[in-house]
């Protein structure tokens, strides 16, 4: 290595003899022609270039999870393994709340409640002193417990009463599917070991028995336990 | 519930291990000698001379030039979107404020966003302009870091390097290459990367679903490893689309830390002071523990309002537990936490979970971090912001033993201390002046989601995010204003410019200098005491700083929380 790169521990410390070069205009020019091609050839490269080239690899490589993991049945497109969806049935398990919005078709401009909607990922944002949210909380608490059954009182998992981040968030908690498979059961009149199986197959562990956390894929559950009915269902799910 | 703490601490151990041969990678970019010929080719296209040594001023003014052009460039792009490919659902041209605001922020890495992805722009400027500016600014901090610290290493110097060299073998050698090895591993794990903007789904309940995708992947990749931060969607990284399983979070979490913490490594590697570069690391790492566990422990107690609300908190084999309000499930407390303490630390700004949602006390975490700007930090910018206060600490204390202070050296005079001051000075005064502004501004309450504290907290973090470049939000706060938009702009580009070329000035001062062999009398700053000094400054400096205004939001907000206190 040449000593322009002189490191200072050396006692007799090599002094550097190169000079900058001299500050005039034409070279203030030059700095300008510089900074104006590197622009160019920077964008060039990192935006156009290296996502058109993962682009084409990805799609190559992974075309099911480039193209968002779609879940396809009869041909039509369900949604997406990633991705949460609302489920209001008594027969379904319910996801988690969700506080995205949406369009109000009534009203030009404004928004309403729209859970899951994938145009629009959204969270309620509110923090510990706020009554909207301490109010919305005690009223899915209530709505909770008299869907699942539940004494008053009882205690109720906190995903299944807060919103996600996301609003998609596809899982909830092993607590909560558990809570309610007996209405789930119950409106189809399946064993709890049945649907306790199909529930097993959908929870997914921790990863690397240390990553995450064990939670369970509603969509994926639901249409298991809609596949118990009927027959011939083709669905083309990719990997988590 | 010992199950996170060992994760954290594999976490933090990989992360260490991965330190050491990036360090190395690091450290060979700022300091070889030879060109590949594809630089070669890149030298050539750019006009500039490779053998050019600059002084610290044409440095900072070709890195002054360079970002003032990229972020125009940038801007123009935002504003002619409508005329752009890829743009189905017809999204305008965003307006010139928002325009102004997406790329001051990009350019300076702090990827603030006052806009939604899915709605603001198409898959053309998330790529053209987005990715871009990613890449533009993250490379521009690694290379002025390596600028800096070949400054810090040169003796009786008046030359700090090229920027452009410096610039260019960061891209090609770095940033690039690992970018699209990260964004591959993605995709297999479920990130899209496609050129579609949707995709419509019928939902089994018979409801119509519109899946918003396009090239996420390559975004990904960038927006962590070069510490930027700015989401493909609205919600980030909280979006199944942009990390869908725990491992994608864990690799997020790495990438983040990874150019950062190798940096420490490749400054002690370049001053042939490992044990310097390995005393920093460890400054650093303990601070962050700290912090993450501040927010870990605060997030798994859960919130009094929904415990009074009636859910149940507790953590379990069968449910994470904690504070749930703006998590996902996937992630939990325990990585939520991890991530957010990462974030922070790094000055990346993405977010996993809604840090508007976060306990009073878990909120700390991201604030304190962000006005220290030090642990870790941003690519490039965080080990020259740690230097400072290196420099600081070395000062206060040979003031306190009565002899001149030295640092790496290089005696430590009127000059040095002077821009550092300007530099700390910058930061503070841009976070508190600017959230007194609006705290005072008529309009600005019409922005807030949560009153009381709470919505001061909003105020606080958003100027904090701005200083320190890092660009996450109590995402409550409507930012889309011309107020806001103006100020964080101008509060970005201080937070990045108002530090950054003080500390280049100083590297460029410090490198005219004569090294001062060292003696009995030398203050030792590879030891263990010297860490334990400089954690201390950096608590003490950043507490007087800014302990009030925390304890105007944060501590104020979680004395009501406790006794039940709301806001409409």
């Amino acid at each position: 290595m040449k000593s322009s790169s002189s490191l200072f521990p050396s006692v007799s410390a090599a002094v550097d003899m190169a000079t900058p070069t001299a500050s005039n205009s034409s070279s203030w020019g030059q700095l300008v022609g510089s900074s104006v091609r590197a622009a160019v050839v920077v964008m060039l490269v990192t935006g156009i270039a290296y996502p058109l080239l993962t682009t084409g690899v990805a799609q190559a490589l992974f075309p099911q999870a480039a193209n968002g993991s779609l879940i396809v049945r009869d041909g039509q497109i369900l949604g997406s393994a990633l991705i949460g969806q609302q489920f209001e049935a008594a027969s379904y398990f319910h996801s988690r709340p969700s506080a995205t919005l949406g369009p109000d078709p009534a009203q030009q401009g404004a928004s309403m409640a729209s859970p899951y909607n994938a145009a629009a990922s959204g969270a309620s944002n509110q923090g510990s002193t706020h009554q909207d949210l301490a109010e919305t909380v005690a009223r899915r608490v209530t709505q909770y417990r008299m869907d699942n059954g539940m004494a008053a009182g009882a205690a109720v998992p906190v995903d299944a009463v807060t919103a996600s981040a996301s609003g998609l968030d596809p899982h909830i908690s092993v607590a909560n599917a558990a809570l309610q498979l007996p209405r789930v059961a119950r409106e189809r009149s399946l064993t709890h070991e049945q649907v306790q199986q199909l529930l097993s197959q959908s929870t997914e562990q921790r990863t690397l028995y240390l990553l995450g956390e064990p939670r369970v894929n509603v969509l994926q559950l639901n249409l298991a336990l809609d596949a118990l009915h009927q027959p011939a269902v083709s669905a083309g799910a990719a990997k988590e | 519930m010992w199950l996170p703490w060992m994760e954290f601490a594999v976490v933090l151990a990989v992360m260490a291990v991965l330190t050491v041969p990036m360090g190395q990678w690091l450290a060979r970019c700022f300091t070889s000698e030879h060109h590949t010929w594809l630089e070669r080719l890149t030298y050539g296209t750019l006009g500039i001379n490779p053998q050019e040594q600059m002084g610290w001023q044409r440095y900072g003014a070709a890195l002054l030039l360079s970002n003032a052009v990229m972020m125009l460039l940038g801007y123009l792009i935002l504003r002619t979107q409508d005329w752009l490919p890829l743009n189905p659902l017809e999204i305008a041209a965003q307006p010139p404020h928002l325009a102004f605001n997406t790329a001051a922020s990009f350019i300076t890495n702090t990827n603030w966003q006052a806009y939604a992805g899915e709605s603001s722009l198409t898959n053309a400027t998330q790529m053209a302009a987005i990715t871009f500016l990613m890449f533009a600014g993250a490379t521009t901090g690694v290379a002025v870091c390596g600028g800096f610290v070949r400054g810090l290493a040169r003796s009786s110097s008046l030359n700090m390097g090229n920027f452009w060299v410096d610039y260019v073998r960061v891209l090609w050698r770095v940033l690039l290459p690992l970018s699209l090895l990260v964004a591959l591993f993605y995709v297999w794990q479920g990130i899209p990367q496609t050129l579609n903007t949707q995709t419509l789904a019928t939902t089994v309940e018979g409801a119509r679903q519109q899946l918003m995708m396009g090239p996420v992947a390559s975004l990904e990749s960038i927006k962590h490893l070069g510490t930027n931060g700015g989401g493909f969607f609205s919600m980030n990284a909280a979006h199944p689309f942009e990390n869908p399983t725990p491992l994608t979070n864990l690799v997020h979490i790495l990438s983040m830390l990874l150019i950062p913490a190798s940096l420490t490594y490749a400054f002690g590697s370049m001053l042939l002071q490992r044990r310097q570069g390995w005393v920093f690391f460890g400054a650093c790492l303990v601070l962050f523990v700290g912090f993450l566990s501040l927010v870990f422990t605060a997030e798994q107690g859960g919130s009094q309002l929904l415990a009074r609300a009636g859910a149940d908190q507790q953590a379990s084999i069968t449910q994470p537990g904690g504070n749930m309000e703006g998590k996902e499930l996937r992630f939990g407390i325990a990585d939520t936490a991890l991530f957010v303490t990462t974030t922070t630390a790094a000055t990346t700004g993405s977010v996993n979970a809604m840090h508007d949602s976060l306990t009073p006390l878990g909120s700390i975490t991201p604030l304190a971090l962000m006005m220290l700007n030090c642990v870790f930090g941003g690519d490039g910018v965080g080990l020259i912001n740690l230097i400072q206060y290196a420099i600081l600490t070395v000062f206060l204390a040979g003031m306190m033993i009565g002899r001149t202070p030295e640092f790496l050296g290089k005696k430590i005079e009127v000059r040095e201390i002077k821009l550092v001051m300007l530099s700390v000075l910058a930061h503070s005064a841009v976070i508190l002046g600017f959230t007194a502004l609006a705290a005072l501004w008529p309009d600005a309450s019409a922005s807030l989601n949560n009153r009381g504290p709470h919505g001061f907290s909003e105020i606080l973090y958003a100027y904090a995010s701005a200083a320190a470049n890092n660009g996450s939000a109590f995402a409550g706060l409507n930012a889309n204003t011309p107020f806001f938009n103006t100020t964080i702009g101008l509060a970005m580009l201080a937070g990045r410019f108002l530090t950054l070329l003080p500390l280049l000035a100083v590297a460029g001062s410090m490198a005219a200098k004569a090294t001062v062999p060292a003696g009995p009398g030398t203050f030792p700053t590879a030891t263990p005491l010297f860490m334990g000094l400089l954690v201390f400054v950096v608590l003490v400096v950043g507490g007087l700083t800014f302990l009030p205004a925390l304890a105007l939001g944060p501590v104020i907000e979680h004395l009501q929380m406790l006794v039940g206190q709301l806001y409409a």
